[in-house]
C-alpha cells in the first residue's frame, strides 16, 4: 500500500510531466486504483513506480487507463433509460436537431443504448452523439462498437425492462463471440477525447449524460464540472446524472429542476 | 464494554453480512433507541439494481434515523447508513461516502472487505468492524485491516449465524476481538462510548 504522502507525490508527477490533473479526485477510490495498480504491474519500491512514470509516457497512459475506473453497461439502471424513453425523448422530439454530450463514455456501451432508444423514437437521423473520455484506449473501444457476446443476455434483459421492444438480436451481428453494433449507430457518434478537469465547453447540447463520473472527484471538482455542464447546456436542456449522485451540494443546484426521483435536472435559467 | 479496552470514542460502527445477516439485524435494531454519539454504517450483500427495499424495511425497523446515501453524504453521529447496491463504499477524510463503480471484489460490490478497509484507513482507533452470517470469505481481510488500524472487531458467534460460513472464516484466519451472539452483539453495541 502507498502511503497519503506517496500518493500527493504521484498526483504531482502525472500533472508536471502529462498535465493529466488527479488533485481533485477523491482520494478513497483513487488511493484504492493506484494501490492496485502497484499490486498488478508488481512494484516493490515507491520509487520504482515514480521513474517510471518519469521516463515512460507509455507507462502514464497505462496509469491512466488502470486509474480511471471503466465499469459500463448497456441499459445500465434499465428504469433511467425507462424515464428517458417515456419522458425525456418526447421533449427533444420536437428539436429541429438533437445534439446529446456522453461525458466519460468510457468504452461507449450508455452511447450506444442512447443511440437504439433514438432510432426506436424515430429520431436517430436528426440527432449527432457526441461522446467522451479523458482515456484515449476505452474511446478507441467505443468507436469500434464491437462488444463481448456474452453480455448480451444481460443487455437484452436490461434492454427489455427499459420498455424496449423488439428483439434486441436485430442490433448487432454476432461473430466469433463478439458483437457488433450497426454503422447506423456508429455513423451518428463523434468520439473525442476530453478531460472535465481541465478542458472547456465545445459545443450547446440538449442532454448531457454523465453517469458515475463524479463520483470520482471530489466537492470542488464535482462543482467545476456541473458548471462546465451548465454552460454546455440549452435553456432547458437536461442533465442526467448517476442514479447516486446528485447536484443538491453543488453552486448550480439552483439553475436545475430536478424532474422525479430520477436523477435527470432540467436547466430553467 | 470491558474495563480498560477502550479509552477512545468510539465513531464509526460498521457491521458486514451477507446471506443471514439481514434476520440478525431485524432482531438488533428495534432494541436500538439512540446511537451514542457514533454512526451506524451497514453493509450487506444485496440484489444489484435493487431499489431502496433494503432501506425501507430498515426504516420500518427502527427509531434512529436512516439516511440515504448518495455520493459524498457527509457522516453523522446518531445515524443509520446503508450501502446501496452496485457500488462500492468508501470513506472519505472529510467524514464523507464516496461511492465507486469499480470490479468487484469476492464476487461483491458493495465488498464488505472493501468498505471495512477504506474504514479503517481513516477511522483507525475509533473504528468498531462486525461482521455476521454469510456465505463467502468477504470480510476476513477487511477485519484484518481494522485490526491492524487499531480498531475493534467483532464476528457474530458462528453457532448463533444463519450461514456460518462468513464469521467461520474469519474466526479462521484472524483473532477477532469479540466472538459474540446476537443478544450479545445488541448489548455491546449499546454499551459503546457509555
Amino acid at each position: 500500500m502507498i502511503s497519503d504522502r506517496e500518493l500527493e507525490v504521484l498526483i504531482n508527477e502525472v500533472f508536471e510531466y502529462y498535465g493529466y490533473d488527479f488533485s481533485g479526485y477523491s482520494r478513497a477510490s483513487l488511493k484504492r486504483r493506484v494501490d492496485r495498480l502497484y499490486q498488478i504491474d508488481g512494484f516493490t519500491y515507491f520509487s520504482d513506480l515514480l521513474s517510471k512514470v518519469r521516463s515512460e509516457p507509455g507507462y502514464v497512459k497505462h496509469l491512466v487507463e488502470e486509474v480511471t475506473v471503466n465499469v459500463t453497461e448497456m441499459f445500465r439502471d434499465p428504469l433511467f433509460y425507462k424515464v428517458v424513453r417515456e419522458e425525456i425523448l418526447p421533449v427533444l422530439a420536437t428539436k429541429p436537431f438533437i445534439r446529446i454530450w456522453h461525458a466519460g463514455c468510457s468504452t461507449g456501451e450508455e452511447v450506444y443504448s442512447m443511440a437504439i432508444l433514438l432510432k426506436e423514437a424515430n429520431l436517430l437521423h436528426k440527432s449527432l452523439l457526441y461522446a467522451t473520455d479523458i482515456n484515449a484506449i476505452v474511446l478507441d473501444t467505443a468507436k469500434k462498437g464491437v462488444f463481448p457476446l456474452r453480455m448480451m443476455k444481460q443487455y437484452s434483459e436490461n434492454y427489455m425492462i427499459s420498455g424496449g421492444k423488439n428483439d434486441f438480436s436485430d442490433y448487432y451481428t454476432a461473430n466469433y463471440g463478439l458483437a457488433k453494433f450497426s454503422d447506423e449507430f456508429t455513423g451518428k457518434m463523434v468520439f473525442s477525447q476530453h478531460n472535465l478537469v481541465s478542458d472547456g465547453s465545445f459545443n450547446e447540447f440538449d442532454l448531457i449524460m454523465c453517469r458515475n463520473v463524479l463520483i470520482y472527484f471530489d466537492k470542488n471538482l464535482q462543482d467545476r464540472a456541473l458548471q462546465l455542464f451548465d454552460n454546455s447546456l440549452a435553456f432547458l436542456g437536461y442533465l442526467a446524472l448517476g442514479t447516486k449522485e446528485t447536484i443538491k451540494f453543488s453552486t448550480v443546484q439552483d439553475r436545475f429542476q430536478q424532474l422525479n426521483r430520477e436523477k435527470i435536472w432540467k436547466k430553467v435559467k | 464494554m470491558e474495563e480498560g479496552k477502550i479509552n477512545v470514542k468510539c465513531q464509526v460502527v460498521i457491521i458486514g453480512g451477507s446471506a443471514g445477516s439481514l434476520e440478525v439485524l431485524l432482531q438488533l435494531l428495534p432494541n436500538l433507541n439512540t446511537l451514542n454519539s457514533f454512526a451506524l454504517v451497514i453493509v450487506l450483500h444485496r440484489k444489484s439494481g435493487e431499489d431502496n427495499l433494503l432501506e425501507n424495511l430498515i426504516r420500518l425497523k427502527t427509531k434512529v434515523p436512516v439516511q440515504d446515501v448518495d455520493d459524498k453524504t457527509p457522516l453523522e453521529p446518531g445515524n443509520i447508513y446503508i450501502a446501496p447496491s452496485d457500488y462500492h463504499l468508501l470513506f472519505e477524510k472529510d467524514h464523507t461516502l464516496s461511492l465507486d463503480t469499480s470490479e468487484k471484489v469476492n464476487y461483491s460490490r458493495p465488498s464488505i472487505d472493501v468498505a471495512f478497509e477504506s474504514a479503517a484507513e481513516i477511522y483507525e482507533r475509533t473504528l468498531v468492524a462486525i461482521l455476521l452470517s454469510g456465505a463467502n470469505a468477504d470480510g476476513t481481510k477487511g477485519l484484518e485491516i481494522v485490526k491492524k488500524s487499531g480498531g475493534i472487531t467483532v464476528v457474530q458467534k458462528p453457532a448463533s449465524a444463519e450461514v456460518p460460513f462468513m464469521p467461520v472464516n474469519a474466526i479462521a484466519n484472524m483473532q477477532p476481538d469479540y466472538v459474540l451472539d446476537i443478544n450479545e452483539i445488541l448489548k455491546f453495541v449499546t454499551n459503546i462510548n457509555l
